[in-house]
């Protein structure tokens, strides 16, 4: 490469060569500026389009029909929580289960296995898990329901929180371990009351930040779920959720409607960011020095 | 160690029947969209891909604009989001000083953690608009591509194009993440090395670092291309959802995650219902063997850490 240069006197290629530098070093502070022009944007226009439609009513009310105004996403607020307690009931445990099988026993072919199908499960499309839970929940049952769409939300909980449990066990140190069982502890209390324990800040970390992620999923409810417009806390019919209802409001043609969806995805996002962020400040603080 | 009680027994039961959950529920995928796509499939063969004709009146379903849109849309995505995020992962791993670090990071992060449906939002009311009385004209009149098919036509309200956009907005920190994870794996002495025999920062990036990485790095774009392959609300809410090929990116188009989330529920015969099973099946394909090839590229890399 510096071969070609050799007409060229040292100085001037030294002076090219550190100018080629700064102008990379510019274009990565470029794009880190251009990367944060959308997320800017994002939260500016939620804030100017639907902040003037949120209000208390909007909190507590189910949505009125097309063409009256007021009414809220009250129901769907009431029925996001419902979804997400069953999809945490369904993912955690097994989740942790699994995490746990995956920290104590690395190395054999099932955990290999598990730990690559963990991952490519985490990457699969939601609308797949959807249909499959259509297929499998829904089709049997002949009718849509709030239990279907929770199940659809543990089963993609699963993989997530068996990889960060995986990793905040294993930051549990050995000797640990090797201490309680030399006290006479069975494995299972050692598992459970020693290292799991020990971890339980970082996987209640993982955790939330599982719940955060499956709390803005719509694909997967769309076909389980289905939505309601009305209030509902039965788990064998269809049930309103807050992504399924910023949905159906933004692509419906009523200006109301379309305000409504801002003001929803106000209140989502929130949801949302408040957990990542108190789970991105829990775990700063435990890993501050292995960073 | 020989006098494992019943208790330590139904403990290690349960959590090897939580960890076999993960390849069960796997296989069960591709099983019951297999069975349910079976139908469509064995009737339209070869045909469903390569044909356009998708009537669910008439009983015909072709999936090629479906699969065109989804290859189209996604790889315009990654044209897009893989520099971008390349850039901004050399931006935090090489560069960045330390008060600015932590704040782009967090600003990536928060990206990823914004829900699909919100981004769609975003689209139909922001982006969409935009593309359409500024860039649109723009890219068609002022540089004078109009006139090639690319860009060619109306300026539509929902084209490829605001989809592209939006999948490529959703994917980059899911790329720079992956790609600031293996960039940081790459051991310090190999930078030392660089840097010892005199190259400039970039010159120790560009036959040092990137060297080191490519596998990883590889991997993290295909991670984002699954990601693109099948997102699916954003998409649904700015492509227009017209079973057409159509060369133009002002156009509007279709993908196969947009067609089911579009018609399942309004699937009333058994073989429409096969049909986007079928395309389920179609996409559980694509998506799986990009992300296994993409974790097993990124193993690669980041195995001398772990």
């Amino acid at each position: 490469m510096s071969g070609s240069h050799r007409a060229v006197s040292p100085n001037t290629h030294n002076r090219r060569r550190r100018a080629i530098n700064r102008v990379v070093i510019a274009i990565t502070y470029l794009f880190a500026a251009l990367t944060t022009v959308p997320l800017l944007a994002i939260l500016f226009y939620l804030l100017v389009r639907g902040a003037s439609s949120l209000s208390f009513g909007f909190l507590v009310h189910a949505p009125k029909p097309a063409g009256e105004t007021g009414g809220g996403m009250g129901n769907a607020l009431v029925g996001s929580v419902i979804l997400l307690v069953i999809a945490a009931l369904v993912g955690l445990p097994v989740g942790v289960g699994a995490g746990l099988r995956l920290a104590e026993r690395p190395r054999t072919t099932l955990s290999n296995t598990v730990r690559f199908l963990a991952d490519v499960l985490n990457g699969l499309p939601s609308i797949v898990m959807g249909i499959f839970a259509w297929q499998l929940l829904v089709r049997p049952m002949h009718h849509f329901s709030a239990l279907a769409g929770g199940i659809a939300l543990g089963v993609m909980m699963i993989p997530m929180v068996a990889r960060t449990t995986e990793e905040m066990l294993r930051l549990v140190p050995v000797s640990l371990r090797e201490a309680a069982l030399a006290l006479g502890y069975t494995r299972w209390r050692t598992s459970i009351t020693v290292v799991l324990r020990t971890a339980t800040g970082g996987i209640v970390t993982g955790a939330l930040v599982a719940i955060a992620r499956v709390a803005g999923e719509t694909a997967p409810l769309l076909f389980t779920a289905f939505g309601n417009q009305f209030w509902s806390l039965s788990l064998a019919r269809p049930i309103a959720a807050l992504p399924l209802q910023i949905f159906n409001y933004a692509i419906a043609p009523y200006d109301d409607w379309n305000a409504q969806a801002w003001a929803g995805a106000i209140v989502l996002l929130a949801f949302v960011f408040v957990i990542s962020v108190a789970a991105r400040v829990a775990t700063r603080r435990r890993h501050d020095s292995a960073d | 160690m020989n006098n494992r009680s019943g208790a330590d027994r139904a403990y290690a039961v349960f959590t090897t029947a939580s960890a076999a959950v993960i390849p069960i529920v796997v296989g069960l995928v591709f099983i019951a969209l297999a069975i349910a796509g079976w139908p469509a499939l064995r009737q339209f063969g070869t045909s469903f891909i390569t044909s356009s004709a998708w009537d669910p009146v008439a009983g015909q379903f072709g999936a090629a604009p479906a699969i065109y849109g989804t290859l189209v849309s996604s790889a315009l995505a990654l044209l897009i989001a893989g520099p971008l995020a390349l850039g901004v992962a050399l931006f935090l791993v090489e560069f960045a000083p330390g008060w600015l670090r932590e704040p782009v990071a967090f600003a990536v992060e928060l990206l990823a953690a914004i829900p699909s449906v919100v981004y769609g939002l975003w689209g139909i009311f922001v982006l969409v608009p935009l593309l359409r009385r500024y860039v649109m004209p723009f890219l068609a009149d002022t540089l004078h591509l109009g006139n090639t098919p690319l860009f060619s036509g109306p300026a539509y309200v929902t084209s490829m194009l605001a989809a592209a956009l939006i999948l490529a907005i959703m994917i980059l920190p899911y790329i720079s993440a992956v790609s600031r994870e293996v960039l940081r794996a790459v051991p310090r002495s190999q930078r030392e090395a660089a840097l010892a025999l005199g190259a400039t920062r970039w010159e120790m990036i560009r036959d040092a670092v990137l060297p080191y990485a490519r596998s990883g790095l590889v991997g993290g774009l295909m991670l984002g291309l699954g990601r693109a392959l099948g997102e699916t609300m954003a998409v649904t809410m700015v492509i227009g959802n017209q079973h057409q090929i159509s060369a133009s990116l002002f156009a509007p188009g279709y993908t196969m995650a947009s067609l089911i989330a579009n018609e399942f529920s309004e699937a009333t015969t058994p073989l429409h219902v096969a049909s986007l099973m079928a395309v389920g099946l179609l996409l559980l394909v694509t998506t799986f063997i990009v992300n296994a090839g993409a974790r097993w590229l990124v193993w690669q890399t980041g195995r001398s850490r772990a």
